[in-house]
């Protein structure tokens, strides 16, 4: 804007009143939140059993001990994310696509996507872990692989692909059916109107619930543990065996929340992005 | 006009389904007829569009319009009758619907517009994906036509940066960038705050004198009286009057016309664009 305006004295005045009610607000959330805290650091550091419990799970010595082996997992739990997560992501989104065809031809491939979306949205991780991870080698298949941490990552992908499946379609039937109308009428085929209107509108709407279900894989990658593979959780559990110090959990778990509160704030802030695109492109904002 | 026209009319050699004469109609409708279950929404529906034509369908909501013109592109399966289009019989369950929705243009009450494309893009689309026009091409045409309608200096913003006149500009534009042989306009004012309905029927005006032929289903009484070759009354999804524009709308022989063109004239504001509607 070009033109100057001067506010007016009642304008500057209310502008004196916001500001001395946020100052305010500051002061009495910053001395709330001190309180509750130190109060909560004493309420726990005075209860009988405290020295006990540090000694146990917050050891200092117990922790560097654990660090090397547990890094050395860490980055195998990074290894099954990246990997997993795209190999969910593609076959979920093929799986998701297969479900839109229309065409008696296609049925097959109609219930069969449905069917495997049903089945390993339905089965809780550990079991497809144990089944995958320890089935598969029993087959004595030639070819097959044998490498628990593969057979643990394929699980993963075939549990998660079937929740990122589940998040794609969602997407697909938000974008409206006007939509489609409209690029048929320009003569699209159904593979270039989902390729070309259908797809980039559902992405761009399902990126957040897409990144929560990132979190939770980079979360469940611990989960491979239990077929030997030594990721950061099983190494804490080896190193706490040793002398019954649980630190290196602590340590695990805080390796952990490293890598997912990044994550989380990520989704956030994507999630408030696009909700804030949308209220613009619906022409009306939010209060204030 | 395009190579989907070629390919379109070489295509169209159905013995016996062209009808003579000295202008062979471009959209010829035979007792056409769309059941939704047990529910006959229209009810042996019969007209031609000539070349250069515009036919105009009037009607209260419900009464079959829209369901007239989604049959027309082929979005609604016809359950009896038939569609020629350049004297092709399009309602043939073994004609490949894509390559006739190439052929006619349709522009919708709501625009229907790509959010996630720039203006450039929505007008583009078509063209270089179904009709392979080069993409370079594509867009000096695309801009040729945005400069046409006055939107030159929005090709790279998103379609909700637009006025509502402009996006149903833009959607005509995005149907007429494809060449098509035929125009289907559904209600496209019906969603428009009053001041803006002017500069669309403009638009549409131009190219009814271009010589592009047209369906219409339209509010617009007074457009409708510039505009139209032929009105079609439509009411419980049958034609129950027709004729020339200044029969029909001023001098109605069905009393359901007249209460119908009563209840449209209510409001007082219609009929703006093309001049004030001389009551009867």
């Amino acid at each position: 804007m070009t033109i100057a305006w001067e506010p007016s004295e009642r304008e500057r005045a209310r502008r004196r009143l916001r500001r001395r009610a946020r100052l305010r607000s500051g002061v009495i959330a910053a001395v709330s939140t001190a309180v509750v805290a130190v109060a909560a650091g004493v309420g726990i550091t005075q209860t009988s059993g405290w020295p006990r419990v540090r000694q146990r799970f917050f050891s200092w010595a117990e922790i560097t001990a654990a660090w090397p082996a547990a890094r050395t997992g860490m980055i195998v739990n990074l290894e099954l994310f990246v990997v997993c997560g795209a190999a969910a992501g593609a076959l979920g989104l093929l799986v998701a696509l297969l479900r839109t065809l229309a065409g008696p031809v296609f049925l097959p491939l109609r219930l069969l996507a449905a069917a495997y979306t049903d089945l390993f949205r339905g089965l809780p991780v550990i079991l497809v872990l144990y089944l995958v991870g320890f089935g598969v080698p029993a087959l004595r298949l030639r070819g097959l692989p044998t490498d628990p941490l593969v057979l643990g990552g394929a699980a993963l992908v075939l549990t998660y692909s079937a929740y990122v499946a589940e998040v794609f379609r969602a997407g697909i039937e938000s974008v409206h059916p006007s939509q489609i109308a409209a690029a048929r009428s320009l003569g699209l085929t159904h593979a270039q109107t989902m390729r070309r209107v259908v797809l980039p509108q559902a992405v761009r709407r399902v990126t957040p619930p897409l990144l929560n279900d990132a979190i939770s894989l980079q979360k469940d990658s611990s989960l491979v543990s239990v077929l030997g593979v030594v990721d950061a959780v099983r190494a804490a559990q080896i190193a706490t065996s040793a002398n019954f110090n649980y630190s290196p959990y602590v340590l695990a778990g805080l390796m952990f929340l490293a890598i997912t509160v990044p994550l989380t704030r990520v989704t956030d802030h994507l999630a408030a992005r696009s909700a804030r695109r949308r209220g613009a492109g619906a022409g009306g904002g939010g209060v204030r | 006009m395009t190579a989907a026209d070629a390919v379109g009319s070489s295509g169209a050699a159905a013995p016996g389904a062209a009808s003579p004469g000295p202008a062979a109609p471009v959209l010829s409708v035979r007792g056409l007829v769309k059941l939704y279950g047990d529910a006959v929404v229209l009810r042996d529906i019969s007209f031609d569009v000539g070349p250069g034509q515009a036919v105009v369908l009037v009607g209260g909501s419900g009464s079959g319009k829209s369901t007239l013109l989604r049959c027309l592109n082929l979005l609604e399966t016809v359950d009896d009758g038939e569609v020629l289009l350049a004297g092709e019989e399009i309602t043939d369950p073994r004609v490949n619907a894509d390559r006739i929705r190439r052929r006619i243009g349709v522009v919708f009450q709501a625009y229907n517009l790509f959010p996630h494309l720039t203006v450039l893009q929505n007008v583009t689309l078509a063209p270089v994906l179904v009709h392979r026009v080069p993409r370079a091409a594509a867009r000096d045409r695309a801009r040729e036509l945005l400069t046409r309608i006055g939107l030159a200096d929005k090709v790279d913003v998103y379609p909700d940066r637009l006025s509502g006149g402009q996006q149903q500009r833009l959607a005509i534009v995005r149907a007429l960038a494809t060449g098509p042989s035929l125009l289907l306009l559904d209600e496209i004012t019906s969603a428009l705050d009053p001041e803006l309905v002017g500069e669309v029927l403009d638009l549409v005006g131009e190219l009814k004198r271009d010589g592009l032929p047209m369906v219409l289903a339209t509010h617009e009484m007074a457009f409708a009286r510039d505009i139209a070759d032929e009105v079609l009354v439509l009411d419980g999804g049958a034609i129950i009057e027709r004729g020339a524009p200044r029969r029909v709308l001023d001098d109605p022989r069905e009393e359901r016309t007249r209460r119908f063109l009563a209840r449209i004239r209510e409001p007082g504001p219609q009929g703006r664009a093309a001049g004030p509607a001389p009551r009867p």
